[in-house]
C-alpha cells in the first residue's frame, strides 16, 4: 500500500507542521516561535519560577508541542520526523524561557534525544543556564526491568509534562521537582501494541512490514519493530495481557490508585479505544486497583500506526494533587476541577 | 592520479565536495538498510546534513583542513539532529581539532585526526566494538589508516585502505546484535541486517578517497 498523505514537499513537514500549529494555537494560548527554529514557547511565563521544556522528534503529534499552556510546558522543541531536535534548537528553547530559576527538561529516553539534550545541557551550562533533566523510560516492552534505565520513552511525557508543570507553578526548585518527578517517572509503566507499520513522510516507505493477521506488542513509538510480533486476538484478550505484564512490572498493587491513559497511536479509532477501555477498567476493578481518572484518545502517536498504548501512573497524595491542578493546553484534557 | 603525499586545503575541499554527492546518492539506501533494524530514516538524516554542508562549502573555500572539518561537524550536529547528528559531527569536530591548522595533512597527521574523530564517538554514544554501530565501521578503518602511514604510504593509500576496512567493518554487523540505538529493542530479530550508519561511514570514506586522488 502506497503512502497517502496530505504533505507538500516532505522535506518540509516539520517547519509547515510547526506553522500549521502556530497558526491554530499561538494567539489563544499566547505562544510564539523562537526566531526561525521550530520552537514554540508560552509568552506569560511568570518571573521566578522554573521553567518547563519538553521536546523530540516531529511525527509524534499532539507532543510535544500541544503540551505548551498554562500547568504544563513552557517550550516545546520540535525535530525533524522521528529525529531529537539539535542542540541549538534546544538552547534557544531554553534560553527563551528561562526565568532565573533554571529548567526542567523533560525528553525520551533515546540514544539521539539522550546526546543532543545533553550536549544542549552542557551549553546551557557554560552560559550560566541551570538545567535538571529527566529522561522518560516507561516502556516496559523495550528492557527488563534490571535495566529501566534503557527502556524507551512513551505516553508517560504527558503525565510527566503535567505533573512537572504542576510543580513549577507551585515554585518548587529544581532539585525539589527532581525529588518528585523521580517518583512520578517511577510510577509510570506503558505497554503498547500495534496492528500496522508507519510510513516516514519523507521517504514513504513503511517502517517494517507486519502480516494482515498478525500484532506486535512492544511496539516503538517510530514504526521500529517491537520485541514479539502474534497472531492478532481479541480486544479484551489482548486487552488484559497488557494490563497483566504493566501491572506486574511496577508493581501496582491491590488498594492502588492509578491515571490512565488508552493512547491510539495514531489511525486507531477511538471505538477501538473505548473497547479496550473497558476491558482495562475491568481488569483494573479485579485487582482491586482504582482507576482515579482516565483519557482516551491520541496523545502520542507515530503518524498513522495503528496501535494502542496502555499507560498507568500510580498517584499517591502529592502526586494526585499535583494531578489534579488546573492546565490549560491545545490538546491535552485537563480543565480545572469545580 | 596523484599520489600526493599530502593533502591540502583544496584538496580537503573538493574531498567533501564529494561526500556531499556521494552521501546524495546513496541516501534512500541507507534509509532502507535503517528500516530493517531501526526507524527508517537514517538516510534522510544524512541527506539533510550534507546538503546543507554543500551549500556552505563555496563559503568554506581556503579554510585549514581542521578548520574545514570542525564546521562540517558543528554543521551535523546542528541540521542532522536524532543520534547521527551528535556522533558524526563529533567526529569531524574531534578530527577537525586534531589537525589544528596545519596547512597540509600528511597520512600520519590524517590518521590522527581521525583517531581522534573516532575517540569523541565512542565517548559521546558510549558504544563499544561489537554493539553494531558506525563505531564497527570506524574503528578498523582508524586502524588500517594507522597501519598505512607508518609504513610510508601516501593519504590516499591510508584512505583507500581504510575504505576496505570499514567496508569489512560494517559487513561484520550483518552479524551483531544491536546493542544501540533504536535497532536494540529488536533484540535477535537486528541479526542479518547491516547497521545503516556502518555504511554511512564506508559511504564518507568512499567519496574521500576518491575524490583525494
Amino acid at each position: 500500500m502506497r503512502m497517502k498523505k496530505l504533505l507538500n514537499d516532505p522535506n518540509d513537514v516539520r517547519v509547515e507542521l510547526f506553522e500549521g500549529f502556530m497558526g491554530a494555537y499561538a494567539k489563544k494560548f499566547n505562544l510564539r516561535r523562537v526566531e526561525d527554529y521550530t520552537v514554540a514557547v508560552r509568552n506569560d511565563i511568570p518571573q521566578g519560577r522554573v521553567a518547563v521544556l519538553t521536546g523530540g522528534g516531529s511525527g509524534h503529534e499532539p507532543l510535544f508541542p500541544c503540551a505548551l499552556g498554562p500547568g504544563m510546558a513552557d517550550a516545546a522543541v520540535c525535530g525533524d520526523i522521528f529525529a531529537s531536535p539539535s542542540p541549538e534548537l534546544i538552547v534557544a528553547g531554553a534560553k527563551a524561557v528561562d526565568r532565573g530559576k533554571g529548567v526542567f527538561i523533560i525528553h525520551g529516553n533515546y540514544a539521539g534525544d539522550n546526546m543532543n539534550f545533553d550536549m544542549a545541557v552542557e551549553s546551557l551550562a557554560e552560559e550560566g543556564i541551570q538545567t535538571r533533566v529527566l529522561r522518560v523510560w516507561d516502556d516496559i516492552a523495550s528492557a527488563p526491568l534490571e535495566r529501566y534505565t534503557e527502556r524507551r520513552g512513551m505516553t508517560a511525557d504527558v503525565f510527566l509534562l503535567k505533573t512537572a508543570g504542576a510543580l513549577a507553578e507551585r515554585g518548587a526548585s529544581l532539585d525539589e521537582m527532581m525529588t518528585v518527578m523521580d517518583r512520578a517517572r517511577h510510577n509510570c509503566r506503558t505497554l503498547g501494541v500495534a496492528m500496522t507499520s508507519a510510513t516516514v513522510p519523507q521517504t514513504g516507505k513503511k517502517t517494517f512490514e507486519i502480516a494482515d493477521d498478525e500484532m506486535e506488542i512492544g511496539i516503538g513509538m517510530h514504526g521500529e519493530p517491537g520485541v514479539g510480533r502474534e497472531k492478532l486476538g481479541t480486544a479484551d484478550r489482548t486487552c488484559r495481557k497488557m494490563i497483566d505484564r504493566i501491572v506486574a512490572d511496577l508493581p501496582f498493587r491491590a488498594g492502588d490508585e492509578v491515571a490512565m491513559i488508552v493512547n491510539s497511536l495514531g489511525s486507531t479509532t477511538l471505538m477501538e479505544l473505548y473497547i479496550m477501555t473497558r476491558q482495562a477498567i475491568r481488569v483494573l476493578n479485579e485487582k482491586n486497583i482504582k482507576v482515579y481518572d482516565t483519557h482516551v484518545g491520541p496523545f502520542a502517536t507515530c503518524q498513522e500506526m495503528a496501535g494502542c498504548m496502555i499507560t498507568l501512573m500510580k498517584l499517591d497524595d502529592e502526586l494526585k494533587a499535583l494531578y489534579d491542578a488546573p492546565c490549560y493546553t491545545p490538546d491535552f484534557w485537563f480543565v480545572p476541577k469545580g | 592520479m596523484e599520489n600526493r603525499t599530502a593533502l591540502n586545503s583544496a584538496a580537503f575541499c573538493k574531498m567533501m565536495q564529494a561526500v556531499c554527492r556521494r552521501v546524495q546518492e546513496k541516501k534512500d539506501w541507507l534509509s532502507e538498510l535503517d528500516a530493517a533494524c531501526g526507524d527508517g530514516d537514517h538516510g534522510v538524516s544524512m541527506g539533510r546534513g550534507f546538503t546543507a554542508i554543500e551549500g556552505q562549502l563555496a563559503g568554506w573555500n581556503g579554510l585549514a583542513p581542521g578548520i574545514l572539518f570542525k564546521k562540517v561537524g558543528m554543521s551535523l550536529v546542528s541540521t542532522v539532529g536524532g543520534a547521527t547528528g551528535p556522533l558524526l559531527g563529533t567526529v569531524f569536530m574531534e578530527a577537525g581539532k586534531a589537525a589544528g591548522d596545519q596547512a597540509e595533512i600528511t597520512a600520519t597527521a590524517l590518521a590522527a585526526m581521525f583517531a581522534a574523530g573516532l575517540d569523541g564517538m565512542v565517548k559521546r554514544g558510549g558504544a563499544k566494538c561489537g554493539d553494531k554501530t558506525m563505531v564497527d565501521a570506524l574503528t578498523p578503518a582508524v586502524e588500517a589508516m594507522k597501519q598505512a602511514a607508518d609504513e610510508g604510504a601516501s593519504p590516499l593509500v591510508a584512505l583507500c585502505r581504510a575504505v576496505d576496512a570499514a567496508r569489512a567493518g560494517a559487513e561484520s554487523t550483518t552479524n551483531m546484535v544491536s546493542k544501540q540505538g533504536k535497532s536494540r529493542y529488536l533484540g535477535e530479530r537486528s541479526l542479518g541486517h547491516p547497521d545503516a550508519g556502518a555504511y554511512s561511514i564506508v559511504t564518507i570514506l568512499e567519496a574521500l578517497a576518491e575524490a583525494a586522488g
